[in-house]
């Protein structure tokens, strides 16, 4: 039997607040903008995408207290309990003087219109308390997420690199002052006690442990999971769908665990993309920077591997290194868990192997063996915070004499599913691994991918990609220099 | 009287020509600058959402609402049939842009009612519960559609014409045709349209929307509830971004929340989500530019003949003067001896395409950019020295005349390039990347230089006049009001800089404030790059003549000749005698001397003849050039911008900082018109693109690795512009021509540069990798 509380407790830069009358899809913005007033928080797209509504939220990650950037325009309020929300207005001092990220901007004229400003301000605000000496990589990496349709960002670069240089004191940084308390306050607000608000129809649920989540899925088989709402946040903003229940998982620690072994990385389903992204590159430096190139900072701090495999959409970005890294998925429900292969997880589009009751709990990467090359290519018209307009992940391994021993190779964008390309798979094992052997294997993409065009690109142009970054992969098995790199080191 | 010695030397904060942040620019970075949804609201304010149709062109046969109706919490819906005395805000007058769809859809997503609700969630929710009925119609979308179907236009083409191209391309050693796609581009300012409108007495309304043209404003909220101009007052503090998005388009969001709040006798506000905000309102025009151009083997050019067809959308909006600036920059800073230049504003059953940061003419220069690079792949040289030959000459060089029969007066192009040329090491690295580009087997590198000569003054000419308020207080303080509106570009700092300049007091006492009608009446659009001629001047003249009733004052009350009376820093100088400014405005008062004016600016030369295509339409030109590097890979089609150098003309800066922020935002704008930006439509005529997570801005990591930008500080305007300064808001958004140029030779090395790889815009990564496969198959 579930114990039931009935409030989402969180603190807003300075205040504690409870909520215990809350629709399960209200968002963090509208509850800023329109029940606060305020209003320093802006919406630019309501889809996650341009950064205007950037705010920071701290919570605990094993005891310690973080601070994250995230879009507040997909963030539900729901999903909020036991963290402090940190707004535009909460950064200037009470006389007015500006925190030096606010500062520099001004210095450096980093604003025009203005309206994505406090945007930039709070995510440059999080590199600033995530990073003593971020890079310019660093700086763009964290601007990912901010669209700035003015400046054309060079003067907001030279911001951000400015403070940076210089490191002003942080006398009165709102945050690193009050560290201390605000993590006690969080602890006491963290609960293993399953939340519940009900209103009418209406079901918000936040479990307090993976066994009540369990529970809770068997009750209510149709429920919407919720990890980081980065999919199901536009569902409700763009496409007014009614979800009901709700089930918010990002609580639930035991879900965020990473473990390394010998084996491989076993990263819980509820691992943001920020939390893996140090694991995975560290194991293979090519899907961490894929990880980069997936939303911006504001989408991978909230956004899970989890939800990115669970969600079925032929254009994710993890599933193709996944399959191609012979992942599998745990999913599990109230009669227990089963594991099965990544790639039999999908069954067609729109349609998974999960029941209903299950959700998935974790996915186990095995550690590949050293002699095998693996890499992992997305090609997008934007080259940062846009969707593939395909993903490949190609793997193999080459025995003494060159020759290909086993060929792993999925796509993303090329069918209805991620899906593994069988047929250029066979032309390559057995053969040997040169640059004939890539033409030749090339005419197999055929049989394997029928893509569809669309206002990513034409069929014509992923089916030819596709074709290429095979042979981007030979020839970086080569060691040729193929790809373009806008900083050096930096994948 | 202050007896402190004065010091001559001693300057004011904030004069002219000095480098100052934007004037909210605190405020911005605190989340304390208000934009209209940040307003307080007052008790019962109500919320309106656009209902859209789903149908490219159809009849409308039935329109069931009942649905929404009967949604709690809506309080009605409007139709056409309830616009009070008309339903048609076309700017251009030719009564072809209803507010609502009256019986026919013109584009998918044309608005046909509005819900007014007591949230905005409601409001949204039940706009999608209508059940409309519809008998479809062939749609055309776009350019090469239309053309094909009858090639209805949506307003009267121009001809440009000088000498006689037939004749000369006959002649001419070299000829060649050709065709290029332009595609258009949503503005994405980042704080989508809004209104609020609060009902008066009688007949007025309070409106305040987030417009770049409040005049208009108020005569279309005027126009549709059939009340006087009088009784209808329109504010805007500030916008999150316009870039010509909010010169018309804001019209129907204005004038619904009018309409609503007059007939509910509550406020009401409007603002669109960014997905209703792309569907419903227009953008820049795709051209499709046919070029026919003769030319001697040193790629000297003989004669052209143009034409630049546009996809305008359903309704004329802009698209007369937006395709009659493209025809006049199809020269960009080329002489043409022979020219003959047409355009054809397309109607197409696509939204109706408006103003844009720059208003057709990058799309024009683009097309005369084109035929230079073509000629030069055609005789084998740099396409920089193809330029060279072609420049406009000096006045009186018998090269120096427009195809709209302007003579090119202030010409400073040569010396741009020269120097951008010197600075930024072009022959060097254009030969290292030659020689990198034969031992590099997937990516190619590619560099351009390519010039910007822009035209300013609006070509209405009527629309070149603006003017101001400035009263002076008692206490020495300052207020200022303008016609001119504030969205992002800095033109409120500027404008309080001429005001402070011309008191000479420090720029804290100028109070700037929010544009409204009430204060200042019959304004242009705050657009075609002149807000800060027109409203500086205007500031100016406001400022002179109340400058003049003080020095008159002062001459008698201190019993001395006005030229020995002047200001200065904070002070006024009479004699010897220096009195704080705040002192001498009291005194001026008690004296009952008005502290107030009305101050008025129309710019002198300009006139303009469309139906003999002849006449001075501009008052001077802006110039500027820039340098790419780009490198692609030419198995996908990525590319990356690695340094670009601007060098570029603003006259004497009025203010350096806004003017360098106004070159790299404009660049990194118009380089993502020309890259990543794709407007996108599918078979029903519905456009796909419409929110950030499908349509690509730049990102900050987009932006070129190494940017050097440098205003030509020798420059200065020939004409007596405010500060001989130069507009600063367009000329920039051209630059990038340049990176596109860039990435077609970076393509053109997979061919050896026999061939001119013909890249259309947006040279998205698909683009680039087809044209690498069609010039590695010969195909051309």
């Amino acid at each position: 039997m579930t114990q039931h509380t009935g409030s989402i407790r969180f603190i807003l830069n300075e205040t504690d607040v409870v909520l215990s009358d809350l629709a399960p899809t209200a968002t963090l913005l509208d509850y800023l903008r329109l029940e606060r007033r305020l209003t320093g928080t802006k919406e630019g797209c309501a889809e996650g995408d341009c950064g205007a509504c950037t705010v920071l939220v701290g919570r605990l990650v094993q005891g310690e207290l973080v601070y994250e950037s995230v879009n507040a325009c997909i963030r539900f309020t729901g999903s909020l309990n036991a963290t402090h929300v940190v707004t535009v207005e909460h950064l200037a001092a009470k006389d007015g003087t500006l925190h030096p990220v606010q500062q520099a901007m001004v210095d450096y004229h980093g604003s025009q219109c203005g309206f994505c400003t406090p945007g930039f301000v709070m995510s440059l605000y999080g590199l600033w308390l995530s990073s003593d000496r971020p890079s310019r990589a660093d700086i763009e990496k964290a601007l990912q997420g901010n669209l700035c349709r003015c400046t054309g960002y060079e003067p907001i670069v030279r911001a951000a690199e400015a403070v940076a240089a210089a490191r002003p004191s942080a006398v009165f940084d709102p945050i690193l002052k009050v560290r201390a308390s605000i993590t006690t306050r969080l602890q006491h607000l963290k609960t293993t006690q399953t939340i519940t608000i009900a209103s009418g129809e209406d079901r918000l649920i936040v479990p307090g442990t993976v066994t009540a989540l369990a529970d809770i899925l068997a009750d209510h088989p149709t429920a919407t999971v919720v990890a980081g709402s980065t999919d199901v946040g536009l569902w409700v903003t763009k496409q007014f769908r009614r979800i009901n229940p709700v089930v918010f998982i990002n609580g639930l620690d035991a879900l965020q665990t990473i473990e390394e072994t010998a084996d491989g990385l076993t990263i819980g389903a509820g691992v943001s993309y920020s939390m893996a992204f140090s694991k995975i590159a560290a194991a293979y430096p090519v899907f961490g920077a894929l990880i980069d190139r997936i939303g911006g900072a504001q989408v991978r701090n909230m956004g899970t591997l989890g939800g990115n495999v669970a969600n079925g959409s032929p254009i994710g970005d993890t599933p193709p290194p996944l399959i191609a890294l012979d992942a599998t998925v745990t999913l599990r429900s109230k009669a227990g868990a089963r594991t099965l292969p990544l790639e039999a997880f999908y069954i067609e589009y729109g349609r998974q192997d999960r029941q209903p009751g299950e959700f998935v709990e974790s996915l186990f990467v095995p550690q590949m063996p050293q002699s095998e090359r693996f890499a992992v290519y997305k090609i997008s018209k934007r080259r940062d915070e846009d969707i593939s307009a395909l993903c490949g992940a190609f793997r193999i391994a080459l025995d003494d004499s060159n020759r290909v021993t086993s060929a792993r190779i999925a796509f993303g964008g090329m069918a209805g599913t991620p899906k593994r390309a069988a047929n250029v798979e066979a032309a390559l094992i057995g053969r040997q691994w040169n640059e004939t052997t890539i033409t030749e294997a090339q005419a197999a993409f055929d049989a394997d991918y029928q893509p569809l065009s669309d206002w990513r690109a034409t069929a014509e142009y992923r089916q030819l990609t596709a074709r290429n970054l095979m042979m981007r992969f030979y020839l970086e098995t080569s060691g040729e220099t193929v790809q373009l790199h806008r900083f050096e080191g930096v994948a | 009287m202050d007896n402190t010695p004065f010091d001559d030397r001693k300057t004011i904060a904030g004069p002219m020509h000095a480098t100052l942040r934007h004037d909210s620019a605190h405020k911005h970075v605190a989340g304390s600058a208000d934009y209209i949804d940040d307003m307080p609201e007052p008790a019962g304010t109500l919320h309106g959402a656009l209902g859209l149709t789903d149908r490219a062109h159809a009849e409308i046969l039935a329109m069931d609402l009942s649905e929404v109706e009967a949604t709690p919490g809506v309080i009605c819906v409007l139709t056409a049939r309830d616009m009070p005395h008309s339903n048609d805000i076309s700017p251009s007058h030719l009564d072809d842009e209803p507010v609502l769809a009256d019986g026919l859809v013109q584009f998918h997503g044309q608005p046909a009612f509005a819900v007014i609700a007591e949230t905005r969630d409601i409001a949204r929710r039940a706009a999608r519960l209508a059940k409309i009925t519809y008998r479809d119609r062939p749609h055309h979308t776009d350019i090469t559609d239309a053309l094909a179907n009858g090639a209805a236009v949506v307003t009267k083409p121009l001809t440009l014409q000088r000498g006689d191209a037939d004749a000369e391309l006959e002649l001419a050693p070299r000829r060649l045709k050709g065709r290029m796609r332009i595609g258009g581009q949503e503005h994405f300012y980042l704080e989508s349209h809004i209104a609020f409108a609060i009902p008066g007495e009688d007949d007025e309304v309070t409106v305040w929307s987030s417009t770049q043209h409040p005049s208009e404003v108020q005569h279309m909220v005027g126009h549709v509830l059939g009340v006087p101009s009088n009784a209808v007052t329109v504010n805007v503090r500030r916008m999150g971004g316009g870039f010509g998005g909010k010169e018309t388009q804001g019209n129907q969001f204005a004038v619904l929340a009018a309409v609503a709040a007059k007939k509910l006798n509550r406020a009401v506000k409007f603002r669109p989500d960014r997905d209703e905000d792309m569907t419903a309102t227009g953008k820049r025009h795709d051209f499709l530019v046919d070029y026919d151009v003769g030319f001697d083997d040193e790629g000297r050019i003989h004669a052209v003949k143009a034409n630049y067809a546009a996809r305008c959308g359903y309704s004329s909006d802009l698209s007369g003067p937006v395709t009659d600036r493209a025809l006049f920059h199809a020269d960009s800073s080329y002489f043409y001896p022979h020219v003959t230049l047409t355009s054809q504003p397309l109607k197409t059953h696509t939204v109706s395409n408006t103003a844009y940061r720059g208003f057709g003419g990058p799309q024009g220069m683009l097309g005369g950019e084109r035929m230079i690079e073509e000629i030069a792949y055609a005789v084998g040289k740099d396409p920089l020295e193809v330029r060279k030959l072609n420049f406009y000459g000096e006045t009186g060089s018998g090269r120096d005349v427009t195809p709209y029969h302007q003579t090119v007066e202030d010409n400073i192009i040569r010396r741009i390039v020269a120097e951008l040329e010197a600075s930024s090491d072009y022959q060097a690295r254009r030969a290292a990347i030659v020689d990198d580009n034969r031992t590099s087997r997937i990516i190619r590198k590619g560099i351009a230089l390519t010039p910007v000569k822009f035209g300013i003054s609006f070509t209405m000419t009527a629309f070149n006049q603006a003017g101001a308020l400035v009263h002076v207080y008692q206490d020495g303080s300052i207020h200022l009001n303008h016609g001119g509106t504030e969205m992002g570009q800095g033109l409120y700092t500027k404008v309080a800089q001429v005001l402070a300049d011309s008191f000479q007091v420090d720029i804290d006492r100028v109070k700037i404030t929010a544009t409204t009608t009430g204060k200042v009446p019959n304004t242009s659009a705050t657009a075609a790059s002149s807000g800060t001629d027109l409203n500086g001047m205007a500031t100016f003249d406001a400022a002179r003549q109340i400058k003049e009733r003080l020095v008159a004052f002062a001459a008698e009350r201190w019993q001395t000749t006005p030229d020995k009376i002047s200001f200065v820093a904070n002070h006024v100088k009479i004699g010897e005698a220096l009195v704080p400014f705040p002192d001498f405005v009291k005194q001026a008062y008690f004296a009952r001397v008005q502290l107030s004016a009305a101050g008025f600016y129309k710019t002198p030369k300009i006139h303009w003849d469309r139906n003999t295509g002849r006449g001075t339409p501009f008052y001077y030109y802006a110039y500027g050039a820039s340098v790419s590097e780009v490198s692609i890979d030419t198995l996908t089609g990525e590319y990356m911008v690695d340094r670009v150098d601007v060098l570029h003309d603003v006259g004497k800066s009025l203010n350096p900082a806004i003017d360098i922020g106004q070159i790299e935002g404009g660049f990194v704008q118009g380089m993502g018109w020309l890259t990543t930006e794709e407007l996108w439509w599918d078979a029903k005529g519905r456009l796909r693109t419409h929110a950030p997570s499908t349509y690509k801005i730049p990102l900050a990591s987009d932006r070129p690795k190494i940017f050097n930008v440098k205003l030509a500080e020798w420059a200065e305007n020939a004409e007596k512009t405010v500060g001989r300064s130069k507009a600063v808001g367009e000329p920039p958004f051209m630059l990038p021509i340049s990176v596109l140029e860039a990435l077609s030779m970076a393509v053109a090395s997979v061919a050896d540069y026999r061939e001119c790889p013909r890249l259309d815009a947006p040279a998205t990564p698909e683009r680039v990798l087809m044209a690498v496969e069609r010039l590695r198959a010969g195909k051309v």
